[in-house]
């Protein structure tokens, strides 16, 4: 049968979204994808997911979705409220960073992010959604993507790659990271170029012990930080050259952009310095009004703190553990049980359980 | 003052540049000029790093005078890229391979083209005479960029040659053919910008219907087609209706 989470409320701005559609920037063609890349690959995991499945990107406020397929199991990665609505029963959030087990008529309401400027929601599965260009990620500037390239909307289906048969056997636990993940604090590390010679000394010095904040004219493209102005030797253009996400570009009036996920392919501003890979995720939590500051670091830096980043990554994922009761009970897994055997099975070992 | 990576530029032969973009990126830049021959050397640099792509490379990007290397940190890193890149320069010096032709209508309306009055009237030309020099060219794809399938063609005949507009429209509507300084385009989405607009063109450069949803790629030339009114909406709606095959602008060069 036919499987779907339906858009019951959309939400602000919520996004299919895996790891990027890379290979066709030559077209033009951005390469989108997860601002936070990590939490997505750890929502992933937590459902049993390949890493770079594509999930739910959510920003602000997120949707309301009913489960329309006999189960689902999700989870979800970040700052982000959730709660359960289950007929027959009360209203009751559920955690981020573990698993959920939901089945047929749910509500899974999801609010405020609270935090950072996304959250992740993965479905065990994945969204049976056609790939454009290789890739699920949706660029809502030009409409590219399933869904039409645009964000979730009122009544919308998200068919779901398994139909919620095969989730799981009945006796398989929700998973938890042990911890959430840490993305560590202090400056965003940079390394300086592509064009840091066009850029005054002082200009130089000023960006890398300034504080900046993010600007109102934040999104998916970029964002605009405010701070003390950055002087170019000469002219702020150049001929347009090709940009990468983290490029932090100064037009002529000296007030950086940081380029996220969505940014054009190619642009004639000069880029001071560019931000490690290993703290892009960092870079698109930011918020407008968060203040932010910069450390130079070298390429053979960045490559050692990427690599010891992925190892962290996959501890995390190693750490991936059942879910523990809390207090000596642990209702979610009660909860699960329940919707995957479809009855409270109080033959093999329920009546064990102290009732509540 | 600023710690500088010392891997930053390195010279290969006399005037390549490395630059970098992070770690998982870096420029190979063959000079600051756009020129046809700078920018052969980049699509053929393109060509043999898409030919036979190194362990770890994502992707290549062309642009006027440099190649933009997007790599894997993961999988490999940057002296290793480096390296390859620079074999493949060492390498082959066979050019990129010739680009298709392409005969793109255009209608120089000026209800289409609602700078072309204005231009004309800068340049000291007639509308029509504008209409004609810009006919008159073949134009070459330098690079893609700005938004999905959006051209940036040279070179336009230098009696066409003016800046940017200085108020940018908010909306140049899809399909706007326009200029500015050498270069030449059509928009391909609607959107904001600060060219000229002098007519429009009525085959989409990006539709998603189609098994390559973008029409041009950098290194295609093309020539423009004036056509009158009457022949652009019949060309806008054999397209709406799904009758125009965009392979029937190829033009044997």
């Amino acid at each position: 049968m036919s499987a779907f989470l339906t858009v019951v409320r959309p939400g602000l701005f919520a996004t299919i979204q895996d790891l990027g559609r890379f290979g066709f920037q030559e077209l033009g063609m951005p390469v989108a994808g997860a601002l936070d890349p990590v939490a997505l690959r750890l929502a992933n995991a937590l459902v049993g997911n390949p890493q770079g499945m594509a999930g739910l990107e959510i920003a602000l406020l997120g949707p309301v979705l009913r489960v329309d397929s006999p189960a689902v199991r999700i989870a979800a990665v970040g700052p982000l409220a959730m709660t359960l609505e289950r007929e027959g029963e009360a209203t009751r959030p559920l955690e981020p960073h573990r698993s959920h087990s939901l089945r047929q008529g749910d509500l899974l309401r999801l609010g405020a992010v609270d935090g950072a400027s996304v959250a992740y929601l993965a479905v065990a599965g994945g969204f049976a959604l056609a790939p454009v260009m290789g890739s699920l990620s949706i660029y809502v500037r030009a409409g590219i993507g399933p869904l039409g390239g645009r964000p979730l909307g009122q009544d919308d289906r998200l068919p779901l790659a398994r139909d919620g048969a095969a989730d799981g056997p009945p006796d398989e636990p929700d998973l938890e990271l042990p911890q959430p993940p840490e993305y560590g604090v202090g400056p965003l590390r940079v390394v300086l170029g592509p064009q840091d010679d066009r850029f005054t000394e002082q200009a130089l010095a000023t960006f890398l012990s300034a504080a900046y904040h993010v600007g109102k004219q934040a999104d998916r493209m970029g964002l605009r930080l405010e701070g003390p102005s950055l002087k170019h030797r000469g002219s702020a253009d150049i001929p347009s050259d090709g940009l990468v996400t983290g490029s932090i570009q100064v037009p002529g009036n000296g007030q950086p952009i940081l380029l996220l996920n969505d940014h054009q392919t190619a642009g004639g501003y000069t880029k001071i310095a560019t931000v490690i890979s290993a703290d892009l995720p960092r870079a698109g939590r930011l918020r407008p009004g968060d203040r932010l500051s910069f450390q130079a670091v070298t390429v053979d830096e960045a490559e050692a703190i990427r690599r010891r980043q992925e190892q962290a990554i996959s501890g995390w994922i190693r750490a991936i553990r059942p879910v523990r009761p809390a207090g000596g009970i642990d209702l979610e897994a009660l909860y699960a049980e329940n919707l995957i055997s479809g009855t409270v099975d109080i033959v093999n070992g329920g009546s064990d359980l102290p009732l509540v | 003052m600023a710690a500088v990576d010392d891997d930053r530029v390195r010279s290969v032969g006399v005037e390549i540049r490395f630059t970098t973009a992070g770690d998982s990126a870096f420029n190979v830049e063959f000079g600051e000029a756009i020129d046809r021959a700078t920018n052969a050397r980049v699509m053929a640099l393109h060509a043999r790093l898409k030919a036979a792509p190194p362990p770890g490379l994502v992707e290549t990007v062309p642009t006027f005078r440099s190649l933009l290397v997007v790599y894997d940190p993961v999988a490999t890193g940057r002296r290793e890229m480096q390296a390859a890149v620079e074999a493949a320069l060492a390498g082959s010096n066979a050019a990129a391979a010739e680009g298709r032709l392409w005969r793109l209508p255009v209608c120089y309306d000026p209800d289409l083209g609602p700078d072309l009055a204005e231009l004309a009237d800068g340049l000291g030309l007639t509308v029509e005479r504008v209409a004609e020099l810009h006919g008159s060219a073949e134009y070459f794809v330098y690079m893609l960029g700005f938004m999905p399938g959006f051209g940036y063609m040279g070179d336009l005949p230098a009696e066409l040659e003016r800046p940017r507009r200085t108020e940018p429209r908010v909306r140049v509507p899809a399909g706007s053919v326009a200029v500015a300084g050498r270069l030449t385009t059509v928009y391909p989405w609607e959107s904001p910008g600060g060219w000229h607009l002098i007519g429009r063109c009525p085959v989409p450069l990006y539709d998603a219907g189609r098994a390559d949803p973008v029409l041009l790629t950098a290194g295609d030339r093309v020539r423009f087609e004036a056509v009158d009114r009457a022949a652009f909406d019949g060309i806008a709606q054999a397209v709406a209706a799904g009758r125009f095959d965009p392979a029937s602008l190829r033009a044997a060069s």
